[in-house]
């Protein structure tokens, strides 16, 4: 590292748990984020923050005006400019360093085969189940670790996946029955709400990559912002799941 | 008895965040049966074509999973958004 690095990372590092060895793993490390909205906003800004080499971003949609109350990553000037193009602006400004990839298309079971066998951990803060499932599968056949959160109202889930036979994976925890998708756009979303569910999904991912303290494996976190109440509930893998089951 | 608590949308539409019930269900599904019963909108929120999850003592269970007296069983929903 140099001393630029161990300047801008010393806050970091300093954490006896982190340490310098947990920078340098972050330094190496490649990380998907899939989605640059509400949740990946906070993702990306806090992973290039903290200094992980390489981000790969995903999102086939441009900055719309009504993404602006919570999606931090995009500014008003940039309204029709694509999300990618948009993140590596505010990215590049928090961090020259952090080696930027952009995947401008849609994610489909096809490409992500290919995308998330080059990655260390991917991150999902995507906005439907269909892409959920597609990624949950290929980071299980790539046995690559997964932190996936949603957000919707004032309501929140996180849990991280190992990858690893034995599970569970995302779908121990959904099942693929019938059509449960909710858009942030019909039912509404409180801004701050992606923060909180996407801040812990960074925090998450800088843990797993760092190897550090216990990741959300094998939990399940809900929020509920109304109330200001948690719950953690523990997710077994379901024997029978055709993704992760034997 | 059974201690059922309700999460998020479901203890806003619901207006409550638990209650306590006799343990004469014997599953999950027995026990949304139950709900859906009361009419009105415990009748939309356990609808059929409504996923609803659910946790039996903190752990993540599915409609067969068996409920007892001394249980928690925690009702919450699906999210996707983000």
């Amino acid at each position: 590292m140099t001393d630029e690095q161990l300047l801008r990372y010393s806050r970091q590092i300093m954490l006896p748990a982190f340490g310098y060895e947990g920078q340098q793993r972050l330094l190496a490390a490649r990380v998907l984020i899939v989605g640059l909205g509400g949740l990946g906003s906070p993702v990306a800004m806090y992973l290039a923050a903290a200094g992980v080499g390489t981000l790969v971003l995903a999102d086939f949609d441009a900055v719309d005006l009504s993404n602006l109350q919570r999606q931090l990553l995009h500014t008003s000037e940039r309204i029709g400019m694509t999300k990618v193009d948009s993140a590596v602006r505010t990215l590049t400004a928090i961090n020259p360093q952090v080696r930027l990839e952009a995947i401008k298309g849609s994610l489909t079971e096809a490409n992500l085969a290919g995308i998330v066998s080059g990655v260390d951990l991917v991150v999902d803060a995507c906005d439907n189940f269909t892409t959920r499932f597609a990624v949950n599968s290929a980071c299980f056949a790539a046995r690559v670790p997964l932190v996936s959160g949603a957000a919707i109202r004032t309501e929140g889930q996180v849990a991280v996946f190992s990858g690893q036979p034995g599970g569970p994976c995302y779908q121990c925890l959904y099942p693929r029955d019938g059509d449960m998708d909710e858009t942030c756009s019909a039912n509404g979303i409180l801004a701050p709400v992606v923060g909180i569910i996407g801040s812990i999904q960074a925090t998450e991912a800088i843990k797993v990559l760092a190897g550090i303290g216990e990741p959300l494996i094998g939990r399940l976190l809900l929020l509920d912002a109304l109330a200001m109440e948690w719950r953690s509930l523990r997710l077994p893998a379901d024997p029978h799941c055709p993704v992760c089951g034997v | 008895m059974i201690r059922v608590l309700y999460f998020a949308r479901l203890r806003e539409q619901l207006g409550t965040s638990g209650e306590g019930l006799p343990a004469t269900a014997t599953t999950l599904a027995d026990l949304a049966a139950a709900l859906r019963g009361r009419g009105g909108v415990w009748a939309d929120a356990f609808a059929l074509d409504q996923t609803v999850m659910a946790a039996v003592n903190q752990e993540l269970a599915r409609p067969e999973t068996p409920v007892a007296d001394g249980d928690e069983v925690a009702f919450f929903p699906p999210v996707t958004g983000g």
